[in-house]
C-alpha cells in the first residue's frame, strides 16, 4: 500500500512538472549560441530565491526547435510562457502584450522603445518583450594568419573587393581552404546588399523586385564562390533556406576572413582561446555605404500563458538595468537597453584580449548602418526575402540556375509568400 | 494464466451476446483506435489541409481554396523540365527522387542478392558476417548520416586518408555527382542488411535436393543460379524490390543529414521538399506541403498496388505449378 502511494505520488509529481498551467509556474524556452544559457539559469535561480511563489523552469532547447517547433506550438495556441526567439516580427501575433501587467510601462518604452516595433504586430503599441542582445552583422579577420602571410589588413572604409582580395592573398600564402565565408543566411547577406544600394521595401511597404544593389553583391558572391574564394561548403552543401554558419571553419583557421555577426564574439573567444589573434572588422563597404544589419534575439511573453502576471514579474526582473548589464557583461552581448548603453562602463567578463576591441568595433559599426538596413528588422516580409535569396543564390552557385533565372525566381518566390 | 482465467467468463458472456463478429470487433478496437488517431485522422486532415492556404496551422484559421494548391504544383510547361514549372523545386525534387529510386533500388537489390548468396555459403565466421551486414540497419538514420558526413566532408576521414597517402582530395559533398553517389551508396549501406535477410530466408527455403540433383547432372553454377535459385527466389526478390522501392521514394533523414539536399538541390528529394515547405522554411506553406504529400502518397499507393498484384500473380502461378 505504501509503495502504491509512493508510486502514485511520483506519477502525480511528474504530471504536475510537465505542465505550465499551475499558478506560479513559468516556463522559458531558451536556446544558446554560447554561454548565455548558464548565465540565464543563474539569474533565474536568483529570481526564484527572491520570489519563492514563482517557479521558473528554463527549458534549454536547440535553435532548430525555436525555428521549427515553436511556431507550430504557437499556431496551436500552446507553447511556453516565455521564449527566446529571432523570428520576432513574423510571429508577433502570438506574443503577449505585457503592458497591462507591467508596473512601469514607461520604463520599457524609454529603454526598449527603439526595438519595440521589431516584436509587435504592425500598428500596435503592445509591449511584448525585450531584446536579450542587440546584434549587428559584421566581419572577423584572423590577424595571426594575415601577419604570417605578410598581408596588411584593409583599413577603415575598405570595400568588399579589398577584403576578399587581401584574404585571397592570405589564403594563397597560408594554404587555407578558401579566402572567406559568409553564413548561409539571407539575413547575413542583406547588409552587404544594402551597402551596394539594395532596398527590399517598395514604396507601398510591400516587397520590391530584386534591384541592382542586390544583383551586384549576389553576383559578386557567386563569382567569388566559383573562383574558390568563398568557401563552397557553406552555401552549396545544403538546399532550400537551411541556415548554415561557417564559424567552425574560421575557428579552425580554414579561412582568414569570416562574415557573421556580433553574437559570435563569445563563441570565438571560447573556442579559439589563445590559438590565434582575431579582430572584428565591422562591415566592408559597397558603393553606397558600409552597412551591417541589426537584429538580435528577443525574450517575449507568449499570449497563451495561463499566468500572465507571473510572466510579467519574471520579465520585469530580467529587463531591469542591473540584470541586463550583468547578463551583457557575462555573455559578451551588446545590450539593447538604452539606459545601460548610456551609462556605459560595461566590464566585459573575459580575459581574452580580442573580445573588448571586437565589441567596440561592433558598437562603432552600429552607427554606420544604412536606413534601408535599419528598416528590415521591423519589416513583416523580411523573412520571405531572406529565404528566397538563399535558396536561389545557392542554386546559382551549384550551377542549377543562371543569375537571370534566379532574379525571376526570387521575385516569384516572394510574391507567392505574400499571396499565401 | 490467472489473468486469462479472470477474463474468461466475461469474454464468454460477451461472445454469447454478440457472436464471433462482436468478439473480433472487441479485439480489433484497440488497434483501430490507434490506427484512427495516428493514421486515419491525420490522413483525412492532411487532405483538408491540401485544400487550404495560409501559414496558420489551425485548420479553422485557414482559407479554403479547393484544388488551388494542386493546380500550383501541376502548373508546368514541360514536366520533364522543372525550370518550366511554377513550383520548380517540387518537380526538381520529384525528378531527383525518380533518379535516386532507380539507382538505389537497382544497387540495393543487386548487392543484397550478392551478399545473401555469399552469406548462404559455408564460409568461415558466417554468423559474424551476417551480423556485420545487418548492423547498419540497427543504426538511426541520423547517426548513419552523421557518420558518413564525418567521413566524406572536406575535412573528413576520407580526405585525410587520401592526403596522408599523397592522393588528391575532393569536395565529395559539394559536387553533384559525388554527392549523389554518396547519397545512393550510404542509403544502400544503411538498409541493405534488412533486404539481405529477406533474401537469405528465401535462399534457405529452397530445397537442397534440387541443388544435389543439379550437381549430379554436372550443371554449371551459373545455370543453377538462373534455373533454380532465381526462379525459386522470385517471391522474396519481388518483396525486396517493392519494399525498397517504397522506402526509396520516402528517402529523407540520412540524406538530409549527409548532404542537406545539396549541392544546390541535386540531392533534395520529395520528402525534404515537403518538410522544407511545411515546416522548415521561414514562411511556411502547410497547404502546399500537404498537397505535395498527397501526390507522393498516390505514387506510394500505386507502388503498393503493384506489389499486391505481383504477389497475387505469383501465388496463382505457384498454385498452378
Amino acid at each position: 500500500m505504501k509503495n502504491a502511494v509512493s508510486i502514485l505520488s511520483i506519477v502525480a509529481a511528474g504530471f504536475m512538472a510537465s505542465t505550465s498551467a499551475f499558478a506560479g509556474d513559468v516556463r522559458i524556452m531558451w536556446y544558446s549560441d554560447g554561454v548565455e544559457g548558464d548565465v540565464m539559469q543563474d539569474l533565474v535561480n536568483r529570481f526564484m530565491q527572491d520570489n519563492p511563489d514563482i517557479n521558473v523552469t528554463l527549458d534549454n532547447v536547440a535553435y532548430k526547435v525555436i525555428q521549427e517547433q515553436l511556431p507550430i506550438q504557437l499556431e496551436a495556441g500552446q507553447g511556453p510562457d516565455i521564449a527566446r526567439v529571432t523570428d520576432i516580427k513574423a510571429l508577433a501575433d502570438h506574443w503577449l502584450d505585457l503592458r497591462p501587467y507591467l508596473s512601469d510601462p514607461a520604463y520599457w518604452e524609454e529603454n526598449f522603445g527603439a526595438q519595440a516595433d521589431w516584436m509587435r504586430p504592425d500598428g500596435s503599441d503592445a509591449i511584448t518583450g525585450f531584446m536579450t542582445q542587440l546584434t549587428l552583422t559584421g566581419g572577423f579577420a584572423n590577424k595571426t594568419l594575415f601577419e604570417q602571410a605578410g598581408v596588411e589588413m584593409p583599413g577603415d572604409k575598405a570595400t568588399w573587393d579589398d577584403w576578399v582580395n587581401a584574404s585571397a592573398e592570405v589564403a594563397k600564402s597560408q594554404q587555407t581552404a578558401a579566402a572567406f565565408a559568409i553564413d548561409r543566411s539571407g539575413h547575413r547577406i542583406s547588409g552587404p546588399n544594402v551597402s551596394y544600394g539594395a532596398n527590399y521595401i517598395g514604396p507601398d511597404g510591400m516587397p520590391a523586385p530584386v534591384d541592382d544593389g542586390t544583383k551586384t553583391f549576389a553576383t559578386k558572391l557567386v563569382d567569388w564562390t566559383n573562383d574558390g574564394l568563398m568557401l563552397k561548403d557553406t552555401w552549396v552543401s545544403a538546399a532550400g533556406s537551411t541556415y548554415r554558419a561557417a564559424a567552425d571553419d574560421f575557428i579552425n583557421a580554414q579561412i582568414p576572413f569570416y562574415y557573421s555577426g556580433s553574437w559570435q564574439v563569445a563563441n570565438l573567444s571560447t573556442k579559439i582561446g589563445d590559438a590565434f589573434d582575431w579582430v572584428a572588422i565591422g562591415s566592408p563597404c559597397g558603393t553606397v555605404g558600409c552597412s551591417g544589419l541589426k537584429g538580435g534575439a528577443a525574450l517575449v511573453g507568449i499570449k497563451y500563458t495561463k499566468n500572465p502576471e507571473d510572466v510579467a514579474k519574471v520579465m520585469e526582473y530580467l529587463a531591469s538595468p542591473e540584470i541586463v548589464k550583468e547578463f551583457s557583461e557575462r555573455t559578451l552581448f551588446l545590450p539593447a537597453h538604452k539606459g545601460v548603453v548610456a551609462a556605459g562602463g560595461l566590464n566585459w567578463d573575459t580575459d581574452d584580449k580580442n573580445v573588448g576591441p571586437a565589441l567596440d568595433a561592433f558598437v562603432k559599426s552600429s552607427a554606420e548602418t544604412l536606413p534601408a538596413a535599419d528598416a528590415l528588422p521591423a519589416w513583416k516580409w523580411a523573412s520571405a526575402y531572406y529565404g528566397a535569396l538563399v535558396t536561389r543564390i545557392s542554386q546559382v552557385m551549384a550551377g542549377e540556375l543562371t543569375l537571370d533565372e534566379a532574379w525571376t525566381r526570387i521575385d516569384q518566390d516572394i510574391a507567392d509568400k505574400v499571396q499565401q | 494464466m490467472w489473468l486469462a482465467a479472470l477474463l474468461n467468463p466475461p469474454l464468454k458472456a460477451w461472445q454469447r451476446a454478440t457472436g464471433t463478429g462482436g468478439m473480433a470487433a472487441f479485439f480489433l478496437a484497440p488497434n483501430m483506435a490507434i490506427f484512427g488517431v495516428f493514421v486515419l485522422i491525420p490522413l483525412v486532415m492532411n487532405f483538408f489541409y491540401s485544400m487550404t492556404s495560409g501559414s496558420a496551422y489551425f485548420l479553422a484559421d485557414r482559407t479554403f481554396v479547393g484544388l488551388e494548391q494542386y493546380g500550383r504544383l501541376l502548373d508546368c510547361g514541360n514536366y520533364l523540365d522543372p525550370g518550366t514549372c511554377r513550383e520548380d523545386l517540387f518537380w526538381k525534387a520529384a525528378q531527383n527522387t525518380a533518379i535516386f529510386v532507380f539507382f538505389q533500388v537497382s544497387l540495393m537489390t543487386l548487392t543484397a542478392m550478392i551478399t545473401a548468396l555469399i552469406l548462404n555459403r559455408k564460409i568461415a565466421g558466417r554468423g559474424f558476417w551476417r551480423a556485420v551486414f545487418f548492423f547498419p540497419v540497427l543504426l538511426s538514420p541520423v547517426v548513419v548520416g552523421l557518420i558518413w558526413r564525418w567521413i566524406l566532408q572536406r575535412q573528413g576521414l576520407l580526405n585525410y586518408v587520401l592526403y596522408t597517402f599523397g592522393a588528391d582530395t575532393h569536395d565529395w559533398l559539394t559536387e553533384r555527382l559525388p554527392a549523389f553517389t554518396a547519397a545512393v551508396s550510404v542509403s544502400v549501406w544503411a538498409h541493405m542488411g534488412f533486404f539481405t535477410l529477406i533474401l537469405l530466408a528465401g535462399l534457405q527455403a529452397i530445397p537442397r535436393d534440387l541443388y544435389e540433383a543439379a550437381e549430379m547432372d554436372g550443371t554449371k553454377p551459373a545455370r543453377v543460379f538462373w534455373r533454380i535459385t532465381l526462379p525459386l527466389l522470385m517471391p522474396n526478390l519481388l518483396v525486396v524490390i517493392v519494399l525498397s522501392l517504397i522506402r526509396a521514394v520516402q528517402i529523407f533523414d540520412e540524406v538530409y543529414v549527409l548532404t542537406g539536399g545539396g549541392p544546390g538541390t541535386s540531392t533534395m528529394y520529395l520528402t525534404q521538399y515537403i518538410y522544407e515547405v511545411g515546416f522548415a522554411s521561414l514562411l511556411r506553406n502547410p497547404g502546399l506541403a500537404a498537397a505535395a504529400s498527397i501526390m507522393m502518397g498516390l505514387v506510394l499507393v500505386v507502388l503498393t498496388l503493384v506489389q499486391l498484384g505481383l504477389g497475387r500473380r505469383n501465388e496463382q502461378k505457384g498454385a498452378r505449378e
